[in-house]
C-alpha cells in the first residue's frame, strides 16, 4: 500500500498535472466533508422529529383504539364486517413532493382527500356520536402516520446518502490523497536524481575539457622553450599584408 | 407513474381486525381493478406465508406509497423489512396494535438510528 502510487513518467508536466489534480482532490475533499455535515445535521434534525412524532403516534393509536371500542359499545353490535365489505375507493391518499437538501431528493408526504365518504350510514342507528368521534380520532392518527412516514422515508435516504459521502470523504481522504502525495514525492525524487546525474556528467565533462586543455597547454610550453624565435612567425600579425600579392595592379 | 403521482398513492395497512376497520373508517381502504385490496386483516388464522406474500406484493405495488403494519405482525417478518431497508419507499411503519403496547427498541428505524440519539431524547 505504501509504495501504491499512480504510473507516470516522472517529468515536469506530470508533475504539475499531479499537482493540479492533488489539488483538486484537496477541494473535492473539503467540499464532500461539508456536504456530509449538512447531511448529517439534517439526519439529526429529522431523528429528534421522528422521535417525538413516534412517540406521540402511540398516544393517538391508543387513543383511537379506545374510542374504536367506545363506538363498538355505543352501537352495541360488531360492524366490524360490514365496514370491512363496504370498500372502494380509497379517500384519503397521499401526494409526495421531493424536498431538497444538499442534491438529495428527499420525499415530503401531504394527504388529501377526495370522493365520498364510503361509512356515512354505519352508526344510523345507534352510537353516531361515537362513529363520528372515531373516524375523527383515526384520520388524525393517520395524518400524524403519513407525516411520520415522510420522516421515516427522509431518515433512510439521507442515512444512505451520509453513508455514501462519508465513504467517499474517506477514500479521497485516506486514499486517493495519499497517492497522489507519493506520486508527487516520487516525481520529485526522480527529478532530483536527474538534476544530480546532469550536474555529475556536466562535472566530469568539465574535468576532461580540463584534462585536454592541460595537455595542449602543456605541449603548448614544451614547444615555446624548444624554439622561442619560431613562435614569432607561428602567430602572424593581421595587419601585416607583406606576403599577399596586390590583387589590382 | 407521473399519472399515478398526480392521482396520489395509497396507504396500505397490515394489522388485526380492530386497526384496519379503524383505518378504514378513516378512509384509507380500496379495492384496485384487479379486486386486489391494499390491506390485510391478519388473525390467528392467518399465516406467516400469507403475511410475507402480501407484504411483498404491497412493497411492489407502484401505487403504495406508505405500509402500516401492526408492530406485533411486523416481528413476525421482521427479516422481510430488515432486508428491504435500503428503499425510502413505501416507507414502512410500525404502529401499535390493541393488544400490543409500542415497543421503541424493536422497531426497523429506530434500530437502526441507534448509536444517533441518545436516552434523554427518547423521554
Amino acid at each position: 500500500m505504501s509504495g501504491d502510487k499512480i504510473n507516470i513518467f516522472p517529468s515536469r508536466g506530470a508533475q504539475t498535472q499531479i499537482k493540479a489534480r492533488l489539488a483538486g482532490a484537496v477541494k473535492g475533499h473539503s467540499l464532500l466533508k461539508k456536504k456530509a455535515e449538512a447531511l448529517q445535521m439534517r439526519l439529526r434534525q429529522i431523528l429528534a422529529k421522528l422521535i417525538e412524532s413516534k412517540t406521540l403516534m402511540g398516544d393517538l393509536m391508543k387513543d383511537a383504539a379506545f374510542s374504536l371500542a367506545e363506538a363498538k359499545f355505543a352501537s352495541g353490535g360488531d360492524f366490524n364486517q360490514s365496514v370491512l365489505q363496504n370498500v372502494t375507493h380509497a379517500r384519503l391518499k397521499v401526494r409526495s413532493k421531493m424536498d431538497n437538501v444538499a442534491g438529495t431528493k428527499l420525499p415530503v408526504f401531504e394527504s388529501f382527500e377526495d370522493g365520498v365518504d364510503n361509512y356515512e350510514l354505519t352508526g344510523l342507528s345507534r352510537g353516531g356520536q361515537q362513529m363520528a368521534k372515531l373516524k375523527a380520532s383515526f384520520k388524525k392518527a393517520i395524518e400524524l402516520l403519513i407525516e411520520l412516514a415522510g420522516l421515516q422515508a427522509s431518515f433512510i435516504t439521507l442515512d444512505i446518502v451520509v453513508k455514501m459521502t462519508n465513504r467517499r470523504v474517506n477514500a479521497i481522504e485516506h486514499v486517493i490523497i495519499p497517492r497522489y502525495e507519493r506520486t508527487l514525492k516520487y516525481i520529485i525524487s526522480e527529478l532530483d536524481e536527474l538534476e544530480r546525474e546532469e550536474f555529475y556528467r556536466l562535472k566530469k565533462i568539465q574535468a576532461k575539457k580540463k584534462v585536454v586543455r592541460d595537455r595542449k597547454e602543456k605541449a603548448a610550453a614544451e614547444a615555446k622553450a624548444e624554439g622561442l624565435l619560431r613562435e614569432q612567425e607561428e602567430v602572424p600579425n593581421l595587419i601585416d599584408d607583406n606576403d599577399d600579392d596586390d590583387i589590382l595592379f | 407513474m407521473a399519472v399515478a403521482a398526480a392521482q396520489g398513492k395509497l396507504l396500505a395497512v397490515i394489522g388485526d381486525e380492530d386497526t384496519c376497520v379503524g383505518f378504514l373508517l378513516g378512509g384509507i381502504g380500496e379495492y384496485n381493478k384487479k379486486r386486489d385490496p391494499n390491506f390485510l386483516v391478519v388473525d390467528k388464522n392467518t399465516s406467516i406465508q400469507e403475511i410475507e406474500d402480501t407484504f411483498k406484493k404491497f412493497v411492489k405495488r407502484e401505487d403504495i406509497d406508505i405500509i402500516l403494519i401492526n408492530q406485533n405482525i411486523a416481528e413476525q417478518i421482521r427479516h422481510l423489512i430488515d432486508s428491504d431497508n435500503d428503499n425510502a419507499l413505501p416507507a414502512v411503519l410500525e404502529i401499535p396494535s390493541k393488544d400490543h403496547p409500542y415497543d421503541a427498541s424493536k422497531d426497523s428505524i429506530l434500530r437502526r438510528a441507534k448509536g444517533l440519539y441518545t436516552a434523554e431524547d427518547m423521554r
